[in-house]
């Protein structure tokens, strides 16, 4: 059975088993030969019970979770759009707050695989930005007990009803969550051995941010190689 | 009496038997192990964070020094998800040749794993065995490539050039004599696929020779069978993938049940193991490395051919030649956008998976339509492993824990990012 194929049965039978029985919320959408599954927050431990169990579905392996912070989306640091007479701008020079939606800041995706009917399904969640918690879903893989740790400890996402929610990939006694996009790429603090208090010690930390490569986002599609029309663009200011 | 407590010890990080820099803290009842901790993130560098702040091509360098004893499969899979989020794929070539690398890159990691995994319990000889082989694979990379590790071969598109006709020589000046040099240099006298050739038929033969060490060996079976037992239930539950899932008894392999690049035009077969202890999951990485030459053949045929172009024919995404540049405006300025702004990708999100040699190496790409990842999530298959060594480990013997990290092919660049 090609990849398709199995595809439309899953989608049919969450639609059936999820959609239809029990979360009326979810929605499923299908893009580039991938299912992916948006479930509320509080209803996650529920549809994560169903793919674990239902034995159609059977979804016996947790691939991977992360968290991820959508408080920059689509934030560019070079404004390409229009042209206005003063010139184009000089890139890397922005300096706004980030502007997290506030109700969907964070989102926890899991990638479920199944290993029985070779079908994989990514389920999201977005989580809002005061208190980000969700379930944890490591009574049902217990691969997720790792996962959950890093992002807890990269985003800040807490995961309620995990066994053991300590930090995993940073420094004993880190302060922060890396992976949040208000976290400077160049860290916080800085690190040296200390000769007159014979210890290593913690300093704010001396070096600046830099942008090599400005971030550019372009709606124009002109690398999309489908060739998909471009949106219609607002009129350059008048020169 | 006297109360009597556990006895609790540290492990690591700096243990030869670590592999890198493990710190697990072992909680004992005797010489028995009650709990098992590790600690993790000593190798934390990032890559994920970093990845953000780069144009898409400018981390492929990074991908290698993740799982840094199988660099190109790294590549592959992050280099696939980006492919897979373009809607391009690369010419037929290109994929035959990350076939071929893919499989010289399953035979270094598994030469490195059984090298150190025996010398770990206690056989110093395979390890040199194992060390003169990879010597002759990484040659190979650095004909490709002119590294002989962090290769950055694979590319968007395609793979950053064709197989050399030349395969790097030794010269006079590093070695004492004629008589040397004309030994070392026996098999490069052709192209790079005649050296590969010239391996694979070889190679069968030096694998006999790692089994003649050991697969019989009584001091290695007595430290391997029955170790670290895992039935097929619990390593589908512990999100276990490669050989790891494969010595319990569950034929699963990415290349064949959803194959990439060109995995369904080649021969080969799965290994399962029975039991599910250290010395299946060996014997599985044995013959994987056995169907991994036959691979390699397959290839090594398959790319004498067949000559084409190794690169998709889009300056948006790959450079044009550097001829055509001092000729042509448009191919200037694509260049100048390319090595500048990169290419743009559109809006969505891919997951993307490659049978690393460890297991399932997977990229999952967030992007908001920029020049970079908006998120890049890395699942490397030996973070899921190490996550199931509280549970592997319990009840056993101190000694076993060496064992049981060896049979795990620990490496802390992928666990750590």
């Amino acid at each position: 059975m090609s990849l398709e194929e199995r595809l439309d049965d899953l989608e049919e039978l969450i639609e059936e088993h999820i959609l239809d029985e029990l979360c009326e919320d979810c929605s499923l959408k299908r893009e580039r030969n991938e299912l992916t599954l948006t479930v509320p927050r509080d209803r996650l431990l529920d549809v994560m019970t169903v793919l674990r169990r239902k034995a159609a579905l059977g979804f016996d392996q947790c691939t991977d979770v992360c968290g991820v912070d959508y408080s920059a989306w689509k934030r560019s640091e070079w404004e390409v759009a229009n042209a206005p007479n003063t010139g184009f701008s000089r890139g890397a020079e922005r300096d706004e707050p980030l502007q997290p939606a506030p109700e969907s800041r964070f989102a926890v995706v899991y990638h479920l695989l199944s290993i029985s009917n070779n079908w994989r399904l990514r389920v999201k969640t977005f989580l809002d930005d005061d208190f980000p918690a969700v379930d944890s879903v490591v009574g049902l893989w217990k691969s997720a007990d790792w996962f959950e740790r890093e992002a807890f400890d990269l985003f800040g996402i807490l995961f309620k009803g995990h066994p053991d929610l300590r930090r995993i990939l940073t420094d004993y006694g880190f302060v922060g969550h890396p992976f949040r996009k208000d976290f400077p790429l160049v860290g916080q603090v800085e690190m040296r051995y200390d000769e007159e208090l014979g210890r290593v010690v913690y300093e704010p930390v001396s070096i600046e941010p830099r942008v090599n490569t400005p971030r550019v986002v372009r709606d124009d599609c002109r690398y999309n190689p489908d060739g998909i029309e471009p949106p219609a663009r607002e009129e350059a200011a008048d020169g | 009496m006297a109360e009597i407590r556990n006895f609790t010890i540290n492990f690591g990080p700096q243990h030869p038997a670590a592999h890198g820099v493990l710190r697990l803290v072992l909680e004992m009842d005797g010489e028995v192990i009650e709990r098992a901790d590790p600690h993790v993130g000593l190798l934390h560098r990032g890559t994920e964070k970093l990845a953000e702040a780069k144009p898409w091509n400018q981390s492929i360098g990074y991908m290698d020094r993740l799982d840094y004893v199988s660099m190109m499969c790294n590549e592959h899979g992050y280099v696939g998800a980006i492919e897979k989020l373009l809607g391009i794929e690369p010419p037929i070539r290109a994929r035959y040749i990350r076939v071929m690398f893919d499989e010289i890159t399953r035979i270094l990691n598994h030469l490195l794993w059984l090298g150190s995994h025996a010398l770990d319990v206690g056989a110093m000889t395979v390890f040199l065995y194992c060390f003169r082989e990879r010597e002759d694979l990484m040659d190979c990379y650095e004909a490709v490539s002119g590294a002989r590790m962090h290769a950055t071969y694979y590319r968007p598109g395609g793979v950053y050039r064709d197989l050399p006709d030349q395969m790097t020589r030794y010269e006079k000046e590093h070695l004492g004599s004629e008589k040397e040099l004309l030994y070392r240099n026996r098999a490069r006298g052709g192209s790079l696929l005649d050296f590969i050739e010239d391996f694979t038929e070889r190679f069968p033969r030096l694998v006999d020779e790692y089994e003649t060490l050991l697969t019989d060996n009584r001091i290695w079976k007595q430290r391997l069978v029955g170790i670290g037992v895992v039935p097929p239930e619990r390593a589908r539950q512990l999100g276990f993938t490669g050989p790891m899932l494969r010595g319990s008894g569950i034929a699963w392999d990415l290349r064949k049940k959803q194959p990439y690049a060109v995995y369904d035009q080649v021969d080969f077969d799965i290994p399962v193991g029975t039991n599910g202890d250290c010395y299946d999951r060996y014997l599985v990485r044995i013959e994987e490395m056995r169907q991994s030459n036959r691979i390699i053949r397959q290839c090594v045929e398959w790319l004498r051919n067949n000559p084409g172009p190794v690169m998709i024919d889009d300056y948006k995404i790959a450079p044009p030649p550097r001829a055509k540049m001092k000729e042509e405006m448009e191919a200037l300025i694509h260049h100048f956008k390319l090595f500048t702004e990169g290419y743009t990708t559109p809006e969505g999100e891919v997951y993307f998976a490659v049978e690393a040699p460890k297991g399932e190496f997977g990229c999952y790409i967030v992007s908001d339509g920029a020049n970079k990842p908006y998120r890049l999530k890395i699942r490397a298959p030996g973070f899921a492993h190490l996550a199931a060594m509280d549970e592997m480990a319990r009840g056993h013997m101190l000694a076993d824990v060496v064992a049981i990290i060896g049979t795990m092919d620990i490496v802390f660049g992928e666990i750590d990012r």
